[in-house]
């Protein structure tokens, strides 16, 4: 059975792929959608959700319109969790591949780093650069991506552990390619199914991540996103519940949709490890 | 055969899946043993064996189904019960035992207490009852101190003592047929000869029947009453294991007999005797764990080794495993670095050398590996996985695909196979575009590492022959690394034998096999199985 074929048998994959397409097609639509800057006063403050044809969503403490500020955020969101999430590979697949292939004494530098990270939660290390850092777009990205390199770093070096002693980088050893071309064209293209698999994992994780810093108000101040408008509108829960609850839903949805479809790559690609298979 | 059959398989069909490159594992299989027989169910790689000795445990992938055909055991249709039923047969009427003795125990259990489960799964006896039962089989199967080894964890055994403990446990509940997977396979010759004697004294003692299934010719000669030839699921010859090897049949069974290559080594060839192109002196490798406390262990996997090989000439460096027979190959190579001695290939000392400055010298000396499965990157072209060398010391990429599609010709593929994956090609096939990888380079020096040991017989034979082929054509020396006595009588012009991380004795391969001056050759000589019924032709 080819990729595409095992893809398509899990089902919740395919609902997980469609979610996100939408999600992306909200992203790239958006400013369509939407020209008007999120930001703007545009009604009545708490017009309620499916009242008017204008405010479907309803209109937060301020009168912004809450599916201009959703939409924008997707924008922000699936930006961010893609950034944050090649900048923690960028960090992750070179220092792992370099521990597994060397061995010795740059392996246990590299991992003692490795564990130096891994030993500091990760969520207020993320809330110390950011607010040691100012807030903006660029921080929080580097600090998503700072925060979450070591799981990847150790991935990758297990991985790379293991194929260093096939017979075909020994081969390609004994035929005299150099230690970089053997990392880079015989190891490490064998790496990449799960690393597709974290990193689809890591998206939704950064997600999460940037929402809860921008709930506790260290967002990007130029820029809506889901956390933030769940921060501003916690305080009206009671009385205007669809503030916070329409990005709550949309947070949500992104991270189911990227994990389910984490799950279907997984299948997808290790055929073997697959659950319910002989 | 008067008695009744313990087992009687009548017309066994087992479907694969769909996809599967052939519609049966094994078509309309008729087997009968008696008891206290032993019958050898021998076939190729694929040939459906070991799916038919599943299909007597109950153990078939869910993916292969029986769709015909009876499997009788004592007169009872096992293919009809259910699982509550056939979790009972299993171990009270038959015992199974596999080829991997390590990954078939549980690593941290005591291993006392893993024979004394077997009995109480079955709800035979108490705890002590069943502690001494467990003693006594140890006893019988013949290990040493069987009190203080019952308390053992599988990891502090051998590798022999593993299937000892293993065979007890198949044994716990005397069953009437004993199912033996390749359980010799992943030992030493020695070892395995003191194995198969177990077993022949084991059925004897208790009139067990024995379904015994495996690849080797050499172990069917050494113990079947009665063998079954398979060839892609069926059965093309059946009968007494005289008739069989004596005076097969069945073109296929000729074939294979054929194939295996005989003990007694070839008249030795004339050579030229000229200036050694690769010498070692005094090598010496040491593995040592790094702990963090204290010393961690130490084992000396080769010392003061030396040999030399000169073109045109095969040298077998033959042991078995842990001998350190690997590790000297893959020192020559410095794919291993050594701690001791000296390597030159004619004048040239590489273990002089920095990794950086070895480099462009190493495509003087190539390796074939064992795995014919690992050593090709599933990820490449088989065009690019040769080319790969000569692009890497400088050679144009054109000229070096050019060149790999000649290389292909010469190991007797079709240029054609230069754009495939290796997952498209067969054990064989995958061998000889190892030894394409490693001619792309035109080295002086072959370095062979088990090359042939994962290959069926058949198929071993036609990689010989053109290693064999390419030696004469090429003038390499080739450095010959095996455990296969039998594969190193028909392709080496001298051999050296280690054992422990030492070269004991070296010579011409017929002075060799027909004097072997050091006990540890001569122990090895003597436990080649079917030395006895398989002459050569």
């Amino acid at each position: 059975m080819g990729f595409m074929s095992r893809f398509a048998a899990n089902k919740g994959a395919l609902v997980g792929l469609v979610l996100l397409i939408a999600l992306l097609a909200f992203a790239v639509l958006g400013p369509w959608l939407y020209p008007t800057s999120p930001w703007r006063m545009v009604a009545r403050p708490f017009t309620a959700p499916f009242v008017t044809d204008r405010f479907l969503l309803g209109t937060d403490t301020l009168g912004r319109d809450v599916a201009a500020g959703l939409v924008h955020g997707t924008r922000i969101s699936i930006l961010i969790g893609f950034v944050s999430t090649l900048v923690a590979l960028l960090i992750g697949v070179p220092l792992g591949a370099l521990a597994g292939y060397f061995g010795g004494w740059i392996d246990d530098a590299l991992m003692r780093i490795t564990e130096f990270f891994q030993t500091i939660p990760s969520f207020a290390l993320a809330i110390v650069l950011v607010a040691v850092l100012q807030p903006s777009i660029y921080s929080i990205v580097l600090a998503i991506g700072i925060v979450s390199w070591p799981p990847v770093a150790r991935l990758v070096r297990g991985e790379v552990l293991s194929l260093r002693t096939r017979e075909y980088v020994q081969a390609a050893i004994t035929v005299g390619q150099s230690t970089l071309r053997i990392i880079f064209s015989q190891v490490l293209p064998n790496t990449v199914a799960p690393i597709i698999v974290m990193a689809s994992l890591m998206v939704a994780s950064a997600i999460l991540l940037e929402s809860s810093l921008s709930f506790l108000g260290l967002g990007d101040p130029n820029l809506m996103t889901w956390g933030y408008m769940v921060g501003a509108g916690r305080t009206r829960l009671m009385d205007a519940w669809w503030i916070s609850f329409f990005p709550g839903v949309a947070i949500f949805l992104t991270v189911l949709a990227l994990n389910l479809v984490g799950e279907g790559l997984n299948d997808a690609l290790n055929p073997r490890l697959s659950r319910g298979r002989e | 055969m008067s008695q009744r059959p313990v087992l009687d398989i009548r017309g066994l069909t087992l479907a694969l899946p769909a996809l599967a490159d052939r519609p049966y594992a094994v078509s309309g299989l008729d087997l009968a043993i008696a008891p206290g027989e032993l019958l050898c169910v021998v076939g190729e790689s694929g040939s459906g064996k070991s799916m038919a000795a599943h299909a007597v445990m109950g153990l078939l992938p869910r993916a292969v189904k029986p769709v015909a055909g009876q499997v009788l055991l004592n007169g009872r249709d096992l293919l009809a019960l259910d699982d509550a039923a056939m979790r009972d047969v299993r171990g009270r009427e038959v015992g199974m035992i596999f080829q991997e003795p390590m990954t078939s125990l549980n690593p941290v259990m005591r291993v006392g207490d893993q024979i004394a489960e077997t009995l109480e799964a079955h709800r035979i006896g108490d705890g002590a009852s069943r502690m001494r039962r467990a003693v006594e089989l140890m006893t019988e199967v013949g290990l040493p101190d069987p009190a203080r080894m019952a308390r053992a964890f599988p990891h502090q055994l051998s590798g022999g003592q593993r299937q000892r403990v293993m065979i007890a446990m198949a044994l716990a509940l005397q069953p009437k047929l004993l199912i033996a997977d390749e359980p010799t396979t992943a030992l030493d010759v020695t070892t395995q000869a003191q194995i198969l004697k177990l077993v022949d004294a084991l059925r004897r003692d208790h009139g067990t029947a024995v379904l015994f299934i495996t690849h080797d010719f050499g172990v069917v000669a050494e113990i079947a009453d009665r063998i079954a030839v398979l060839q892609h699921g069926v059965v093309v010859e059946q009968g007494p294991a005289d008739a069989v090897l004596g005076d097969p049949r069945h073109d296929y069974t000729r074939r294979l007999l054929a194939a295996v290559p005989s003990l007694t080594p070839p008249p030795p060839r004339p050579r030229a005797e000229g200036e050694p192109v690769l010498s070692v002196k005094g090598l010496g490798k040491i593995y040592q764990r790094r702990s963090l406390f204290g010393a961690g262990r130490v084992v000396q996997a080769a010392s003061d080794v030396s040999f030399s090989i000169a073109r045109g000439e095969t040298l077998g460096l033959v042991g078995e495993s842990g001998s350190g027979k690997s590790t000297v190959g893959r020192c020559c190579l410095r794919l291993i670095e050594p701690d001791a001695g000296e390597i030159r290939i004619d004048e040239l000392d590489i273990t002089a050398l920095s990794a950086r400055a070895f480099r462009p010298h190493r495509k003087r000396i190539q390796m074939v590996f064992q795995d014919p499965f690992a050593s090709l990157n599933p990820r490449r072209t088989v065009g690019r996985i040769i080319a790969e060398g000569p692009v890497a010391q400088g050679v144009e990429p054109k000229a070096a695909l050019e060149r790999a599609r000649e290389l292909l010709a010469l190991v007797g593929l079709t240029p054609g196979a230069i754009d495939r994956y290796p997952h498209e090609f067969s054990g064989g096939q995958r061998q000889r575009i190892g030894i394409a990888r490693a001619l792309a380079l035109d080295p002086e020096i072959l370095v062979a590492d088990e090359a042939v040991s994962a290959l069926d017989v058949s198929v071993q034979a036609q990689i010989l022959d053109l290693i064999q082929d390419l030696k004469k054509r090429l003038g390499l020396a080739i450095l010959f690394v095996t455990h296969d006595l039998r594969v190193a009588a028909q392709i080496c012009d001298r051999i050296a034998v280690m054992q422990r991380g030492e070269i004991v004795e070296m010579g011409d391969t017929a002075t060799l096999f027909a004097a072997p001056k050091h006990p540890y050759t001569q122990q090895l000589l003597a436990a080649v199985p079917g030395a006895r019924r398989l002459k050569a032709p």
